[in-house]
């Protein structure tokens, strides 16, 4: 067989497509920078922007703050890994809970499906005061008083439910006649939940799961407001000696640096499942 | 006396009856072919003998004991049975070889070691060997159905239903399904298949059942039934599918 040499209709059509992708380009680069010239030049000609730049944006202060709220960051960081862990177990009992038939388990699906309606409606503020305050003013013995376990509690019971949800509708979307097959071949309900169905409803749910870790990363910083110094707290304390807010925005970025590999993580995880999803073609 | 025993059996999903009286006796080592319309119950009925589906009423017997009883071991029941789907419903998340071994290793309780030997002996036979460590979606429609039969006859069930194997296949690939049920049933494994191919129930089935509306309305052996029906019906139904 000749080696395969492009037709003249087909080297035309190549060409085609490069002086398209080059306009685009071109295209892009400039309103992009047409946009960018007229932010800056709105922002900047505001009477306030100088005032701003200096209460906001201030280098110095930026590099000054940087150490301490790096260290509450650190903090972030090990309450979003412990919580992660102990949602994913009780996020995961919850769903199971709600998908179990059979009359013996009538109390666990109802309590399974009032947890997961109350705690998705709660505001997670509030959730972390009543734990925060309400629990230590109990003074009952033998329970933590420390605050990061009960701003940790407070996350851990909010993200559960959300978590369960998420994964009941990924048990639910594993299609009936895979229960049917593995019924069929003598597996019992709970081997068919345990080596089909879950299995691959936990692949498929990794998006999303994902997702609403990289959400948990940034609300670890709500539990500042029980007084633990974390990313926000330090920003603060740091704000309150010269009433500059330079340290917030600087908290803020480590967030934000913070949640990126996680955000593409979740983008491969999806990517490379495509296959499940089937393929969608150039459309 | 015979393996398979439906008396009376039926099966209606409101006021939609799917099987009505329906009787029919499957001997050991028999092949029996159910034909009939889209909608007459022919699946209906294979996953009623499977206990995917609970009867309304009836009596099914496998080797002689009422399957239907509601304090029958319906796992028990349906691990002495091999089903094969349409849509080979092989798990997607499991290898070839993984497929075929879940079942004996989880509800057989045959060692890890031993089932992959066994397993591996099964994809051999279906010719399969070197795609035992292949997920389902590599294969073509045809490996994954030999797969799938595979994973029903690991198990060295009584009987096996085969609910429309070769329609979800592109024409080229039924063959060597068929050739593969054809050696299942020279080893004298009993069978209960629902098909359009004519061709198979010529070849293979012992008997050919005709069902209409949910009841059998013609069984006989395939010459008779296929080439010189009694029933009005049947004359019809096969007209209609070899024009």
């Amino acid at each position: 067989m000749s080696q395969w040499q492009p037709s003249a209709l087909q080297q035309e059509r190549i060409a085609f497509r490069r002086r398209q992708a080059r306009r685009s380009t071109l295209i892009a680069a400039g309103s992009s920078i047409v946009l960018l010239v007229l932010i800056a030049a709105g922002v900047g000609s505001t009477p306030g922007w100088p005032r701003v730049r200096e209460t906001f944006f201030n280098v110095d202060r930026a590099w000054e703050a940087l150490p301490t709220v790096a260290q509450g960051l650190w903090l972030n960081v090990r309450v979003m890994l412990i919580c992660a862990v102990l949602i994913v177990v009780f996020g995961m009992t919850l769903a199971i809970m709600r998908t179990l038939r059979g009359p013996i388990f009538f109390p666990l699906r109802v309590f399974a499906a009032a947890y997961t309606d109350v705690f998705r409606g709660l505001p997670l503020l509030l959730v972390i005061f009543l734990l925060g305050f309400g629990v230590p003013a109990l003074q009952l013995r033998g329970l933590p008083n420390d605050a990061v376990i009960w701003g940790g509690a407070a996350l851990v019971l909010t993200y559960s439910s959300y978590v369960a949800e998420v994964f009941r509708a990924g048990i639910e979307s594993v299609h009936p006649s895979q229960r049917a097959a593995a019924r069929s071949l003598g597996l019992s309900y709970r081997q068919t939940l345990r080596f089909v169905v879950l299995p691959q409803a936990v692949r498929r749910v990794m998006p999303p799961l994902l997702n609403d870790f990289v959400s948990l990363q940034k609300d670890s910083g709500l539990i500042a407001v029980l007084g633990v110094i974390d990313a926000i707290r330090a920003a603060q304390l740091e704000t309150a000696i010269d009433f500059n807010f330079t340290p917030y925005v600087v908290a803020g970025l480590l967030f934000v640096a913070l949640t990126i590999p996680l955000t593409r993580l979740t983008d491969y995880i999806a990517r490379r499942q495509g296959w499940y999803g089937g393929g969608g073609g150039p459309v | 006396m015979s393996l398979l025993s439906l008396r009376g059996v039926r099966k209606s999903y409101g006021a939609n009856v799917v099987i009505d009286s329906f009787d029919l006796e499957v001997d050991e080592g028999e092949c029996v072919v159910l034909i009939g319309a889209s909608g007459s119950g022919k699946s209906t009925l294979l996953r009623c003998v499977n206990l995917l589906e609970v009867v309304d009423d009836g009596v099914i017997e496998l080797a002689g004991t009422d399957i239907t009883d509601p304090r029958a071991n319906a796992d028990k029941v349906r691990s002495k049975i091999g089903f094969v789907f349409q849509s080979y419903n092989l798990f997607p998340h499991l290898t070839v070889l993984d497929n075929i071994t879940l079942a004996p290793i989880r509800v057989h309780g045959v060692a890890r070691d031993v089932a992959r030997t066994r397993g591996l002996e099964m994809l051999d036979r279906v010719g399969l060997l070197e795609k035992a460590s292949a997920k389902p979606d590599e294969l073509s429609g045809g490996q994954q159905q030999r797969a799938a039969i595979a994973r029903a006859m690991v198990n060295s069930p009584q009987l096996l239903l085969l609910d429309e194997v070769t329609s979800a296949l592109d024409p080229e690939l039924v063959g060597e399904v068929l050739d593969l049920l054809r050696e299942l049933k020279d080893e004298g494994m009993t069978m209960l298949v629902c098909t359009h191919e004519m061709g198979f129930a010529r070849d293979v089935a012992d008997r050919v059942c005709f069902l209409h509306q949910g009841r059998p309305l013609e069984v006989g052996p395939p010459a008779q039934v296929l080439d010189d029906p009694r029933e009005p019906r049947t004359r019809e139904f096969l007209s209609r599918i070899r024009s």
